[in-house]
């Protein structure tokens, strides 16, 4: 055994490069880019969130170079958005303006514009399918032709899709009903996280913009502690929904009136509004209930993250020293899965000369308590 | 040489972004400047700040040295270099003497460093008072205040708990009479290197997002009390088993026939070039 640092780096690299490369096509096929893009919508979703950059077809390479592991495929495109310059901005975005695919709300029923489940697995039975084992391209595209025709657009229809692009928010009922304070819109322009970097105490728009870049699995447990009791929010899902956002950017050279914006595309969201009831105490301590919102969004269907970044929003928006996730730094320095896998994964890098260190200071403490010991003998 | 990307990987934006926030670090030497830190091709905690401050200021005619704890043969270092050199084209060398830009992994270099040479530290934990403050902000307030009790008193502890100061590497050290610094995870062997330095030296740190400075002639000084003086690690009566050197910081290896435990430069590249010397020389 020697706390000598590795020797012959450089061959070993290209070896251990070459035998990556070997276990992603050792079975001899190649998974074509676009399969990944039809198939693995979930995965893609994910990846375009945590990496906070929206494009199927980069993450899907992203994806095929990290045969599917997640942590990697958002290092990969995290590290090719750092190369990109920021040539523009696009207009303010109003999620009013949703292209809704889906929309629940699990405190009102009777919502206007009512309850659209859209594609969702939250009412599957998690049955193992082994049908899928023989399904194939004709066989799918048999089951859309057939799809297709029962959905075929009727005047019914129509007039429905018009209604998906204007929802009602559930939220502006309550405000219309006096149950919830209305609140200015606040369209400063918000800081970027990946522009400058973040100080404390933190600005709101930085905490969302963390948290809808954040790792899905860090914010979900962290927000999952906060509804167990280690956090002090009992919070709703006052509204959550899935749809299309267009984005719209000025002409560089005009003064940005609206009318001659360009159209650029769309994007899927996920949005979530949840309600979180306070206790706030009035003139003579009498007390009164009121609700507050936490907000939540994320690029693709991450419905999961979105309600627990809803959750996470409002729990920094009321620091508690009880309890971490109510403790910005905490919440906002340990979710993001670059950062965290990168940390976790560097102690796989030699530290022999720090570890010789540590053995010094070891060793001269035990020469100490040695002394001592036979200074009290003697 | 990689053309898919831009001279040294990022936009000219962000380079002049981060070289901007190395002058204002240069300015207040040992004070930790915030800097908008980008996500790498290498992991968080694999030199991303270092690499960060290299690839800002690294030219057509620089000459690259990167070391990983001593090693210039190490994967990380050699990692590194591939990334630098194929993003840039430039000349790698493993030569102290030789290079213009040293970026290196815990260690100071063993051949005093020159006047236009640069030495980049990665940083893995670049808030010397977090082992008592968990809070940035709170670090930050103690800073300005000057409000050190809490470093001090975490070598005073350590003197009750061990008898001796018991710090391994990245003993916090006090630069220009101002602010309490983490020298990075150096040995306390090479903290000496740091005070009155002749090169420049950056210190990154990607993942805390952070970026400070020792500019040349600065006066840095291990934090130490009067009658518990700084210590080194200490190699009595040891030499190189290949270069003979006795001054120097060793890797303590185990002869796996004999058992016999024995020492070996840890700079690589300084022993390489003491043992040609001699070679030349005809010493034996």
């Amino acid at each position: 055994m020697g706390y000598v640092a590795v020797k012959g780096g450089t061959k070993a690299i290209e070896e251990s490069i070459k035998r990556l490369k070997y276990e992603r096509v050792h079975k001899g096929t190649a998974i074509e880019l676009h399969k990944i893009e039809a198939g693995m919508r979930g995965l893609i979703d994910q990846v375009m969130s945590e990496s906070s950059l929206y494009d199927q077809s980069l993450s899907a390479i992203a994806i095929k170079q990290a045969e599917g592991n997640p942590e990697e495929a958002v290092f990969l495109l995290r590290a090719y958005r750092s190369t990109l310059p920021r040539k523009h901005v696009s207009r303010i975005i109003s999620s009013e303006n949703m292209k809704v695919v889906r929309r629940i709300s699990a405190s009102f029923k009777d919502v206007p514009g009512g309850q659209i489940l859209g594609a969702t697995t939250d009412y599957t039975h998690r049955l193992l399918d082994s049908e899928l084992e023989k399904e194939s391209d004709k066989s799918i595209q048999d089951w859309l032709r057939a799809y297709q025709e029962e959905n075929r657009s009727t005047e019914y229809n129509q007039k429905h899709m018009d209604d998906l692009n204007n929802l009602p928010k559930v939220l502006d009922y309550l405000r219309s009903e006096g149950l919830l304070a209305s609140c200015e819109n606040n369209d400063l322009q918000p800081r970027d996280v990946t522009r400058k970097s973040l100080e404390f105490p933190s600005k709101r728009s930085e905490r969302l913009q963390i948290l809808t870049r954040g790792q899905t699995g860090a914010v979900t447990s962290l927000a999952y502690a906060v509804i167990r009791g280690y956090g002090a929010l009992h919070p709703t899902v006052g509204e959550l929904r899935v749809g299309q956002l267009p984005v719209y950017l000025d002409h560089p050279l005009d003064d940005g009136q609206e009318e001659d914006s360009y159209y650029i595309g769309d994007f899927t969201a996920t949005e979530v509004e949840m309600l979180i009831p306070l206790t706030v105490e009035k003139e003579q301590g009498k007390k009164e209930i009121e609700f507050e919102v936490g907000y939540g969004m994320c690029m693709g269907q991450n419905e999961t993250k979105a309600i627990a970044m809803g959750i996470l929003d409002n729990c920094l928006e009321r620091p508690n020293n009880e309890f971490p996730s109510h403790n910005e730094e905490f919440v906002l320095y340990h979710i993001d899965s670059v950062e965290s896998t990168g940390f976790i994964s560097h102690l796989k890098m030699p530290h022999y000369v720090t570890f010789q260190s540590k053995l010094d200071s070891i060793r001269k403490s035990k020469d100490q308590t040695t002394e001592q010991e036979v200074g009290l003998h003697e | 040489m990689n053309k898919t990307y831009n001279f040294a990987f990022f936009d000219e934006g962000s380079k002049r972004e981060i070289r901007r926030a190395t002058l204002k670090a240069i300015a207040i030497p040992g004070y930790q400047v915030p800097f908008a830190s980008r996500e790498m091709p290498i992991g968080r905690g694999w030199g991303t700040g270092g690499l960060q401050l290299t690839l800002s200021l690294i030219g057509k005619d620089d000459v690259l040295k990167v070391i990983d704890q001593g090693s210039d043969e190490s994967v990380n270092a050699v990692n590194i270099k591939k990334l630098v050199s194929d993003t840039t084209g430039v000349r790698t060398t493993d030569s102290t003497a030789d290079a213009s830009l040293i970026q290196s992994r815990h260690r100071v270099p063993e051949v005093p460093l020159q006047k236009d040479q640069i030495l980049i530290l990665q940083v893995p934990l670049p808030e010397p008072l977090r082992g008592f403050e968990p809070s940035e902000h709170e670090t930050k307030k103690l800073h300005a205040e000057r409000e050190y009790s809490g470093a001090w008193l975490m070598l005073f502890e350590k003197i009750m708990k061990y008898g001796i100061m018991a710090t391994d590497a990245d003993h916090p050290v006090m630069v220009h009479d101002r602010y309490v610094m983490a020298p990075s995870p150096i040995p306390r062997f090479d903290n000496a290197k740091l005070d009155n330095s002749e090169a420049l030296i950056l210190l990154g740190a990607g993942r805390e997002k952070k970026v400070y400075a020792v500019p040349p002639y600065t006066k840095v000084s291990s934090l130490a009390f009067d009658d518990y003086e700084f210590e080194i690690e200490s190699f009595t009566n040891q030499a190189c088993i290949l270069c003979g050197s006795n001054d120097v910081f060793f890797d303590e290896l185990v002869d796996e026939d004999t058992g016999e435990t024995y020492f070996q430069c840890n700079d690589t590249s300084n022993c390489l070039e003491i043992v040609n010397q001699k070679q030349s020389l005809g010493v034996k």
